[in-house]
């Protein structure tokens, strides 16, 4: 019956293609604009780290006091959303959890065999940073224990560096000038980028990645500085001494606590710390840290805007209008067509057999309009990109795309949307009482 | 195959009661041909479609070949009508969207019969009432006696055991409603058992009884005596 259920909803979509057009018109542009802004909201808040998040912990400490604490919004206390490399040090040595990573973001001239220098993003890191975030390999592997007690000069490349130096040949083994210092390349990536960037939402959490990653001792014994934020809450001692010595945070750290008894024990390290820095008369303040996972983090962090939320809420109040308009269309379409419902019920129809000839039709308006609302969405999301311009326009196109996913979605809300919207119309064609149609001939 | 006892039919609203039919009894047997007649506003419709199952009564008993309908639920009574009972409306009723050969197929569908079934009764259907060669035209596209052929050829495909017919030749020209006429009583002569609601004096005449209704009741039962060449007719007395 499915079959002439779906023979009937295409003879009559094409009997009345005006109203028909309108109805898939209504669906179409509500879930064009929906799906616009619902995929940049879920480009924008999706779990870069689903295997993970609940592991992946940053740990705060108020290390400025309850006078120079950042200032946010009123609701919880704000503490600096990065670490002194005094802290982030003594973290590191005191191994309280099975991995963690001190970091900060660097920028390097790449020197290529041929050719002038160019400017590469990359991070100082701990080896642990691949294995806590699954920076997945293409070649090679980490640097060595060793390698990072050493302060060796290694690196491991990603995937686009890579091909760029080395074309063809495998890159494992071979050299690299960075900013003249010549580093030996132990690994290569995959093309790795989650989104947002959430282990350093201070620098671009959106944007391309880093394309090399040096030891974190090495980057400290060489002093190359900081490409990201460097906040400090009093003028620290001069030179590079003053960085490491400093009350300047400019550094980022996360630990891998794997269940909640890690995370226990590691916040009650995190307060004896915190307390064995007031009595050794740091801090003057009580002891106050945070251990937020990777949600918590992006939420604190206010990674997506408030206006793309409140953007997507308008949007869904305007899909909902789109659809009570499509609910007074398909009233008025199953209403005009009650005489040959009475005589469908007349011949032996059923209600339901009724209610699904209607729903049948409707699914297929559904559809119908899920395509049109996919054609308008990829326009939707290409006049975003083409209004915000420059790097922007290039960090959410990288963000939002019509992927196998987004496309099912769009079809699947728009029938979905239609056939809960077509219920009602539904309903009432089924009342239809044929005595009365027949009478009324 | 059609029996009535002391039926009524009530239409309630909060100020006022509406007999539209009121300790009627009527017995149509196998194979009859009956003419329902009355004036304006006697109940003659009401009955039809109660008759049809498309209604509802308010008391009284009505049985259908041999099987009591009170009681039964929207569901089964749309499976009963599509199984034993088929339509002929004045205003044909053909759903304009479908050619001849959909219209015809459309009480079959219900019945979920398989595709060479529903064609071998579809195209036997439309033999009958001479339209084998329309089969791919629309309503639209056919003179009013031909729409009314196509009626009655999709009242006759599903079998039924009862054709009921309401006002049948009432937006047909003279010469249309006499072959339309002529196709009843050939159904009526190979069989059929009709019951046929018609204001047409003529054309009461032309059945093989007539029943009159007055007033929501049945007010005379004029038994007439009808020579017809097919044997198998029966006189009733």
């Amino acid at each position: 019956m499915m079959g002439y259920y779906l023979q009937l909803a295409l003879r009559t979509l094409r009997r009345n293609i005006v109203l028909t057009s309108l109805i898939i018109a209504a669906i179409g542009v509500g879930i064009g604009a929906y799906m616009t802004v619902l995929t940049v909201l879920l480009a924008m808040s999706g779990d870069p780290i689903p295997e993970k998040s609940g592991q992946l912990f940053v740990p705060q400490i108020d290390l400025w006091g309850p006078n120079t604490r950042p200032k946010g919004a009123a609701g919880p206390v704000r503490l600096p959303d990065q670490m002194t490399y005094r802290d982030a040090n003594a973290l590191m040595l005191a191994h309280a959890a099975p991995r963690q990573v001190a970091m900060y973001s660097v920028q390097l001239d790449v020197s290529p065999l041929t050719g002038a220098p160019y400017s590469q993003q990359g991070r100082a890191t701990y080896r642990d940073f691949f294995a806590m975030f699954q920076a997945p390999f293409k070649e090679g592997a980490a640097w060595s224990a060793k390698d990072e007690t050493d302060r060796a000069d290694v690196v491991v490349l990603g995937k686009t560096l890579a091909a760029r130096l080395f074309a063809q040949r495998s890159a494992v083994g071979q050299t690299v000038s960075l900013e003249g210092r010549l580093y030996r390349v132990t690994g290569v990536l995959e093309a790795w980028s989650p989104m947002p960037h959430f282990y350093d939402v201070s620098n671009n959490p959106f944007g391309s990645g880093e394309q090399f990653f040096i030891p974190f001792t090495s980057a400290i014994g060489h002093e190359i500085d900081s490409n990201g934020n460097y906040s400090c809450a009093s003028l620290p001692p001069p030179g590079w001494t003053g960085k490491l010595t400093g009350e300047c945070i400019w550094l980022e750290f996360w630990a891998e606590l794997p269940d909640a008894a890690a995370v226990r024990s590691y916040r009650q390290f995190l307060n004896n710390y915190s307390a064995e820095q007031q009595h050794l008369g740091r801090f003057h303040w009580p002891p106050l840290v945070q251990l937020s996972n990777v949600h918590q983090w992006l939420a604190l962090e206010h990674i997506v805007p408030d206006e793309v939320r409140v953007n997507s809420l308008l949007a869904f109040g305007f899909l909902a209008v789109c659809l009570v308009n499509a609910v007074g269309l398909m009233l008025a379409r199953f209403s005009s067509r009650a005489s040959e419902f009475g005589v469908r019920r007349a011949l032996g129809a059923t209600r339901g057999d009724i209610f699904m000839q209607c729903l049948t039709e409707t699914a297929v308006v559904g559809v119908l309009g899920g395509v049109l609302g996919l054609g308008l969405t990829a326009l939707g999301l290409a006049a975003n990109r083409a209004s915000l311009g420059g790097e922007l326009a290039e960090y959410t196109h990288r963000l939002t795309h019509l992927d196998p996913g987004v496309m099912a979605l769009t079809v699947a809300l728009a029938v979905g949307a239609t056939l809960c919207s077509g219920l009602y119309p539904t309903w009432r064609a089924t009342r239809v009482q044929p005595a009365w149609q027949l009478k009324a001939q | 195959m059609l029996k009535m006892i002391h039926l009524s039919k009530v239409y309630r609203t909060e100020v006022v009661e509406t007999y539209a039919l009121r300790d009627f009894s009527i017995h149509v047997k196998e194979g009859e041909f009956v003419a329902v007649t009355g004036p304006s506003g006697s109940g003659k419709t009401t009955f039809l479609t109660i008759a049809g199952l498309l209604e509802e009564f308010t008391g009284g008993q009505y049985q259908l070949d041999g099987a009591d309908v009170h009681g039964l639920n929207d569901n089964q009574r749309s499976r009963l009508r599509n199984q034993k009972i088929g339509f002929i409306f004045q205003s044909f009723n053909l759903i304009p969207d479908l050619n001849v050969f959909d219209n015809v197929d459309v009480p079959l569908r219900y019945r979920r019969l398989p595709g060479a079934e529903r064609r071998k009764r579809i195209n036997e259907s439309l033999e009958r009432v001479g339209l084998s060669a329309r089969a791919k035209h629309y309503p639209a596209e056919l003179s009013g006696g031909q729409q009314q052929r196509v009626a009655i050829a999709r009242a006759l495909a599903g079998g039924p055991r009862l054709l009921l017919a309401d006002e049948p030749t009432g937006n047909l020209d003279s010469q249309m409603a006499r072959s339309v006429m002529q196709l009843l009583e050939e159904l009526h002569r190979d069989g059929a058992t009709i019951v046929m609601v018609t204001h047409d004096p003529e054309l009461a005449a032309r059945a093989q009884r007539e029943v009159r209704i007055v007033d929501g009741q049945v007010i005379d039962l004029a038994a007439q005596t009808r020579l017809v060449e097919n044997p198998t007719s029966r006189p009733v007395v």
